[in-house]
């Protein structure tokens, strides 16, 4: 078992990055492995998104992140700096997320056996 | 500030590929560097492929109305973070040498660059 | 190392850049845009083939797949699925997206 990092740098939808670090993060679930934490940052804040409605038809890529978390205890943390920059605070973020420094990815790194990350 | 790391001392390196302004990725990467030297890490930075852009002389950023943060990367060295490499390919196929750069970097070619990533505990590119 | 590549070879020099720089013992694999690297017949074919030689190439087939690229892969490059990339990961000693 090892500890693993997430760092995804781009938003829901336009970038395939948070899809892929989704169905990765959940595959590592899967195997027994521990999310040390996800650390949302660039326009990857946006995924912390409340107020995120997608079609009916669409995976709701916010609410997955949100139940993934639920269901496994996993650390969501959305860059505080990189949040106001965007608009991002706790007034919209969804449940499940929490705004912290960007000492936390460091930390992210620092703790965990491997960092992945996805982006563009 | 001083951040406890439990002791533990990781070989960081910021991988620096993209060109400044055109997309925020060069700031966002410098904002992770500034907060990594809290830690008391080992980091270095790579600046390679478009990146070599992000510290060239003689930015003059006021008609975009941007901040001009390249006078920055001449600050980490008070942050001990002082481990800056150029890859010469990416430099010379941009027409620059190493007197264009606003800070002291190590020019090294392809292989040591090589060398150099896979000599690291955590790479961190964005 | 594991280098992953989410870029296409005739939008950016991601894949080129990355290949340039693999050491011995270092794996690529391919995601999102990047599996377009993965195919034979096209202008990056002959540089991955040559690369393929020294290294282990994977391709995440959900993406080839999504692509609709799955006859079109170079013979010897590997599929994974995200178990395999979760698997890969945790092989080498550390992962290095080439954005």
């Amino acid at each position: 078992m090892m500890k693993l990092g997430i760092l995804i740098n781009e938003g829901p939808y336009t970038h395939q990055a948070s899809d892929t670090a989704y169905l990765f993060t959940k595959a590592a679930i899967e195997k027994g492995h521990k999310i040390h934490r996800v650390f949302f940052y660039n326009d990857g804040v946006y995924n912390a998104s409340r107020l995120t409605e997608p079609p009916q038809d669409d995976r709701h890529i916010v609410n997955r992140w949100q139940k993934l978390a639920k269901d496994h205890h996993i650390d969501l943390v959305v860059c505080v700096a990189a949040a106001l920059r965007r608009g991002i605070k706790d007034e919209n973020l969804q449940e499940g997320f929490r705004i912290s420094g960007l000492g936390q990815l460091v930390e992210t790194g620092i703790q965990s056996d491997r960092l992945v990350t996805f982006g563009d | 500030m001083e951040e406890d790391a439990g002791g533990k001392v990781k070989k960081f390196l910021y991988i620096n590929r993209k060109a400044p302004y055109g997309t925020i990725y060069a700031l966002e990467s410098l904002e992770v560097v500034l907060i990594s030297a809290a830690f008391d890490q080992d980091v270095s930075l790579a600046f390679l492929d478009d990146g070599v852009y992000q510290i060239v002389k003689g930015q003059h950023t006021k008609p975009i109305d941007v901040k001009n943060f390249s006078p920055t990367y001449r600050a980490l060295e008070g942050y001990d973070i002082e481990k800056l490499y150029v890859e010469k390919e990416s430099m010379e196929a941009r027409g620059l040498k190493e007197e264009d750069f606003i800070v002291p970097v190590k020019v090294i070619d392809t292989a040591d660059m090589a060398e150099l990533m896979e000599s690291q505990d955590v790479i961190m590119s964005f | 190392m594991l280098h992953t590549v989410n870029k296409s070879p005739t939008e950016r020099n991601a894949l080129e850049s990355c290949l340039k720089h693999l050491k011995k013992g270092s794996a690529v694999l391919l995601i999102e845009d990047g599996v377009y690297g993965a195919l034979r017949g096209t202008a990056s074919t002959k540089m991955v083939e040559q690369a393929l030689k020294i290294h282990p190439i994977y391709a995440l087939s959900p993406d080839i797949e999504a692509r609709g690229m799955q006859d079109r892969v170079i013979e010897g490059i590997k599929l994974v699925d995200y178990n395999g990339f979760v698997d890969l990961a945790v092989e080498y000693p550390g992962v290095q997206a080439w954005l």
